[in-house]
């Protein structure tokens, strides 16, 4: 399916239930929140996000398989075809991201609200579950659609579900998070609508393709230099770029973990993934970078994000509020994959997206499991955890290790990739400044490490594990930090691959 | 031997550590501590025989190899067994059996606690520095270097006190940034120069890399390898004297820091090469700092009173002769700098030996409180005494070979000062060596002190001993270890 | 040149309207306490982006976009820009919806709509948190 023609003819034919997989993988959550609504048990609430969320993760994988040698899938709604309809679109680098999101997704669903149950009225449940697709189907949709403002709709749908997540935490202070960030995210959706009403405005289709070729006539009118300023601060606000940060601590520190551990690892991962498609696959690699310069602007914010994240960490007495500094520095790592303009970078970038969502979604499952036996996380707290959580403290060991690059780790591999994108650009100090953020990583999980294992324990020590809803799906990424650290084929060859492609750009793709 | 059968080796000679660990925690849990004492015995000498199997391929040319899949694209572990890995992996997995024995007389004799953890650690810092030994590229050698880093941290804050877990804190500070900071870096570096980063003897780098660039990049190594304790770089090494004595003695001797000289002296030989240290003085600022580390430390020594700190500082300043030796960058000077390997450890062995014995016997640790305790335990200071000639470098200890090959290597690349430096440096360690045995043998002592024989127990007495006549005999075979390095550094 | 200039703003006056607005909204959400006062802001905000998705749909010289049979030459202004508005119209109440539903929340929880009194207030909680940490550590020094 390579041309219009084609796509058209097909769409006339009868699709079997294979072609219909990209409008499912959407689809399904959608479908599937009314109906927790109407389920009010929760438990079969609860069952059917667990399978819905299943099943999105076995749709994204035979996307991905679908796509993993170059070929592009194309779905158009209603058989209307490019640029009248609406397509969805996956390619290897949206396939690789639609993984990575109903993993998290299936994996921290199956944990169950944890401790947001205490702030949802008894029997009231099934909203969660409604939430939760929901925010589930805005960032599905945001990945896969091939239409400009289908990605506005899209991410309004998951940043409103997830505003009503974050407010569902235990202290008040929850609610004014969830506010800030809702100003926050409302003003960076409304800058991307901006920028795209000014593209349409200047191309006159909304279809990510049609409007790839046609910006190359147009790319050098003042309009489109406003709406890529427009677009990239937009979608830098639901980035936290530095200094775009300011919602991202309290909203992740607020919120109860299991939500922080679901939106940590995917909402940030999905902005960057519309970030790489708007610059490389829309605008263009010599619009953005050469001729605008997004990438000089770029790397020095990302340099202060690693360091700055990392610093507030280090002073953090919070155990999630450290985690949502560390998520700041570590989106810092991804920022500057891409402001090295290279496919080197990129793919950097895009395994760093991969092994953080594993990392971080693993470190605030275990702040869900301590929340469920401690109450709260403050690292005060967390004294001699180690003897009494055992397993749970290993995990946090193991991703912990991870974060800071320990080889054998995930994000060993990320590290490595990242500073040999640096360093084939003759980067020498870019790649010891990230070097030296790592260091500093180093030293808040240390401090962690040291508290939980050893501090001394007054009185009795007796082990309460969390509850194995919470510890399965906690081990599960744990375990695959250290599993993709080892054989990271799958997370590096795929990147390349998606790398090389999104250079190629929408235009010279299908 | 089939090249089968010597992979096998290497296999075997890395894993059985990791059986030991895994049989110490159950018997020392389960059964017994003397059942897991003697386990760890066993395996020692089973981790030594197989360690010696691999001498007969690797004298007759062969260089047997392990390699296991990619864990990055692009990146495996791979282990290639070579004469300086070799003497390494001798070093390491003999003197663990010693250091074992000892480690038994010293904990029981000083009733310590969770000696089930600390045998187990120990059993897994082998296993790491035997990684070490073999690896085959600078990737493997950086992932064993990490574990040892980690391996060891419990045993340096094994008494569990304010003072062990702040040593703690420091050992790891410095040794994990520097690791990640510098040498990652380098090792980054130069994988985008060269093509892989597998050890190829006269280097990879030649011809990709020159001048001012390559002297970062050397500095960049040598000060990543914190384990060689380079200054300034060199702090966590008096810090970790905190531990208990057979940790010093195996940090000291045997696994850490051995392990930095040896990786600094394998990445001068096999990533770098003799050719690009030497032209346009690439080595020059390391050498320089070598230099100025064995100066300071030994200067530093002969001012400390503490038995351990002394001892530790003595090491600093060995262990920059070791990459010293390094930078010198010819055949005769590198020869030097790997016997040394060798003849240090059998005798920094011997040191830390005997002020563990005094600590558990006597129970001084300083160097103030020694008068006279030399006719109490003969054996111990007698061993004490020839250990620390063979520091100094008199004939007839091993420790005498090693520098006159450094002194000459010296001489010969036309470093006159660098010479003059090891020579000042002997003069140093006579005048900080030499007190301890004045003192113990030719001193009354104390007030109220009992005189008559009462040296330290047997299960500590034989390691000691066993050392200190290694480092005589060392002095008659150099010549086979001689041969053993010689293809390594293109000599004879 | 004010010639050229004041028919610029003339011919342009959509987006000036559209500009203003815009600033005038974020303005409001940034720099007012009241949260209500925020979301009106950020409404208003949204309403100067519809107005430049209209404004920019009208083609000089066309009608409303409703096909007329026999006319094939017609000029009718574009569709497009309106129907994407529907969508952000109801992505706007949408949004103002959670965010008056959180300040009625907040209300409950606070007694106050003010930002900086609700800053204050946590302040003022977490310095007694840190005071009755502080005390209990004192006694637990005193005890031990």
């Amino acid at each position: 399916m390579t041309d219009g023609a084609t796509a058209h003819q097909v769409a006339t034919e009868a699709l079997s239930f294979a072609d219909h997989l990209p409008a499912l993988q959407v689809l399904l959550p959608l479908m599937g929140a009314p109906l927790c609504f109407l389920l009010r048990k929760e438990t079969l609430a609860s069952a059917l996000t667990v399978v819905i969320s299943f099943a999105c993760l076995a749709i994204s994988f035979s996307l991905l398989g679908q796509t993993m040698d170059g070929e592009v899938l194309v779905y158009e709604f209603g058989g209307w075809p490019r640029p009248f309809g609406i397509e969805y679109r996956v390619d290897i680098t949206n396939a690789f991201v639609l993984v990575v999101v109903s993993l998290v997704a299936a994996v921290v669903f199956a944990a169950g609200p944890g401790q947001a149950r205490r702030a949802i009225p008894v029997g009231r449940e099934y909203l969660f579950y409604s939430a939760a697709l929901l925010c589930l189907t805005g960032l599905l949709g945001v990945t896969i659609t091939g239409d400009v403002f289908n990605v506005f709709v899209f991410m309004e749908i998951s940043s409103l579900s997830s505003y009503i997540l974050i407010a569902l935490g235990r202290e008040r202070r929850a609610l004014m998070a969830a506010f800030s960030y809702l100003v926050m995210g409302t003003i960076g959706a409304t800058f991307l609508l901006i920028g795209i009403g000014l593209m349409y405005q200047m191309t006159g289709t909304l279809n990510m393709v049609d409007m790839a070729v046609r910006l190359e006539a147009v790319s050098e009118t003042r309009t489109i230099l406003v709406a890529v300023a427009f677009v990239v601060v937009g979608i830098s606000t639901k980035l936290a770029v530095f200094p775009l940060h300011q919602w991202l601590p309290n909203a992740y520190s607020q919120a109860p973990p299991i939500v922080s551990a679901f939106l940590a690892a995917t909402a940030t991962k999905v902005a960057y993934y519309l970030l790489i498609r708007f610059t490389l696959g829309l605008f263009g690699a010599a619009l953005v970078f050469e001729r605008i310069g997004v990438d000089t602007l770029l790397m020095p914010l990302s340099v202060l994000a690693m360091f700055m994240g990392s610093i507030a960490a280090i002073y953090q007495t919070d155990f999630k509020r450290l985690l949502a500094y560390s998520s700041i520095a570590q989106i810092g790592y991804m920022t500057l994959g891409l402001s090295l303009a290279t496919e080197a970078g990129v793919a950097a970038g895009l395994i760093h997206l991969f092994n953080h969502a594993l990392m971080k979604g693993a470190l605030f499952l275990v702040a869900a499991c301590v929340t469920w036996r401690m109450g709260a996380t403050k690292i005060a707290m967390m004294r001699g955890l180690g003897q009494r959580m055992p397993l749970t403290m290993a995990a946090l060991v193991a991703s912990g290790l991870a974060l800071v690059g320990v080889p054998g780790t995930a994000g060993f591999v990320s590290k490595w990739a990242l500073v040999s994108a640096a360093l084939e650009q003759d980067h020498l100090f870019l790649a010891f400044l990230i070097m030296a953020s790592s260091v500093l990583a180093v030293v808040y999980i240390w401090r962690l490490v040291e508290v939980v294992y050893f501090a001394e324990l007054d009185g009795e020590v007796e082990r309460r594990e969390a509850p194995l809803r919470l510890l399965v799906p906690t081990w599960i990424l744990a375990g695959m930090t250290i599993w993709y650290g080892l054989f990271s084929d799958f997370s590096v060859d795929v990147a390349e691959a998606a790398a090389k492609q999104l250079f190629l750009g929408l235009g010279g793709g299908a | 031997m089939s090249p089968e059968t010597a992979n096998t080796a290497i296999v075997a000679a890395l894993c059985l550590p990791l059986l030991g660990a895994l049989g110490v925690q159950i018997l020392g849990r389960f059964v017994s501590d003397n059942a897991r004492d003697a386990w760890t015995v066993l395996i020692g000498l089973a981790t030594f025989s197989q360690v010696l199997r691999l001498v007969g391929p690797v004298v007759d040319g062969a260089r047997p190899s392990v390699a296991l899949p990619d864990w990055m694209p692009g990146l495996g572990l791979g282990f290639e067994v070579e004469p300086l890995g070799l003497l390494f992996g001798l070093v390491a997995s003999g003197l663990w059996i010693l250091t074992s024995l000892y480690g038994f007389g010293y904990m029981r004799g000083h009733h310590e606690k969770n000696q089930t953890r600390f045998f187990t650690c120990f059993a897994l810092a082998i296993s790491a520095a035997l990684g070490i030994a073999f690896a085959g590229d600078l990737v493997t050698l950086f992932l064993f270097y990490e574990i040892l880093t980690f391996s060891t941290f419990p045993l340096v804050t094994h008494a569990g006190t304010e003072a062990a877990v702040k040593a703690g804190r420091l050992y790891l500070g410095i040794l994990v940034s520097t690791s990640v900071l510098f040498l990652l870096l380098a090792i980054l570096w130069t994988s985008t120069l060269a093509d892989g980063l597998g050890f190829r003897p006269g280097g990879i780098l030649e011809g990709r890399i020159e001048g001012g660039q390559a002297t970062l990049l050397l500095l960049l190594f040598s000060n990543g390898i914190g384990k060689a304790a380079l200054m300034p770089f060199h702090r966590w090494l008096p810090a970790a004297m905190v531990a208990p004595t057979p940790v010093s003695a195996l940090l000291h001797a045997v696994a850490v820091v051995k392990a930095g000289v040896f990786s600094v002296l394998k990445v001068a030989v096999y990533v770098f090469g003799f050719d690009l240290l030497s032209t346009g003085g690439v080595s020059n600022l390391v050498a320089w700092i070598a230099a100025i580390t064995i100066l300071a430390a030994s200067i530093r020594a002969l001012t400390l009173d503490g038995f351990k700190p002394r001892l530790a500082y003595s090491t600093i300043s060995q262990l920059s002769y070791i990459v010293l030796g390094a930078m010198l960058a010819t055949g005769t000077a590198a020869m030097g700098a790997g016997l040394h390997i060798l003849m240090h450890a059998i005798g920094k062995i011997t040191l830390f030996f005997v002020a563990g014995a005094v600590y558990v016997v006597a129970h001084k640790d300083k160097v103030s409180q020694l008068d006279g305790l030399g006719r109490k335990m003969p054996f111990t200071f007698g061993a004490f005494c020839v250990a620390s000639f063979s520091i100094i470098g008199l004939p007839p200890l091993g420790g005498a070979w090693s520098k006159w090959f450094l002194v000459t290597g010296a001489f010969e690349a036309g470093h006159f000062w660098l010479g003059t430096v090891f020579m000042v440096s002997s003069l140093l360690s006579i005048g900080y060596l030499m007190p301890i045995v004045v003192r113990a043998f030719f001193r009354p002592l104390p007030e109220g002190e009992e005189e008559g024989v009462a040296d330290a127990p047997l299960l500590m007495l034989i390691p000691i001993c066993t050392t200190a006549l290694l480092c005589f005999v060392a002095f008659f075979y150099t010549d086979a270890v001689y041969d053993l390095l010689a293809p390594a550094f293109g000599l004879g | 040149m004010i010639g050229d200039l004041a028919n610029h703003f003339l011919t342009h006056w959509n987006y000036l309207g559209c500009i203003t607005l815009m600033m005038i909204g974020l303005y409001i959400a940034i720099s007012r306490g009241n949260l209500v006062k925020k979301i009106m802001g950020i409404n208003i905000f949204q309403a100067s982006v519809i107005l430049l998705y209209v404004s920019m749909g009208k083609v000089s010289g066309g009608t409303a976009p409703i096909l007329i049979d026999g006319r094939p030459g017609a000029v009718y202004s574009n569709p497009v820009p309106h129907v994407l508005m529907l969508t952000a119209i109801v992505v706007g109440v949408a949004s103002t919806a959670l965010g008056l539903a959180l300040v009625v929340r907040i209300k409950e929880a606070y007694e106050t709509v003010e930002e900086d009194e609700i800053v204050a207030l946590d302040r003022a909680e977490d310095e007694k948190t840190l005071a009755t940490e502080a005390r209990e550590d004192a006694a637990d020094g005193g005890a031990a």
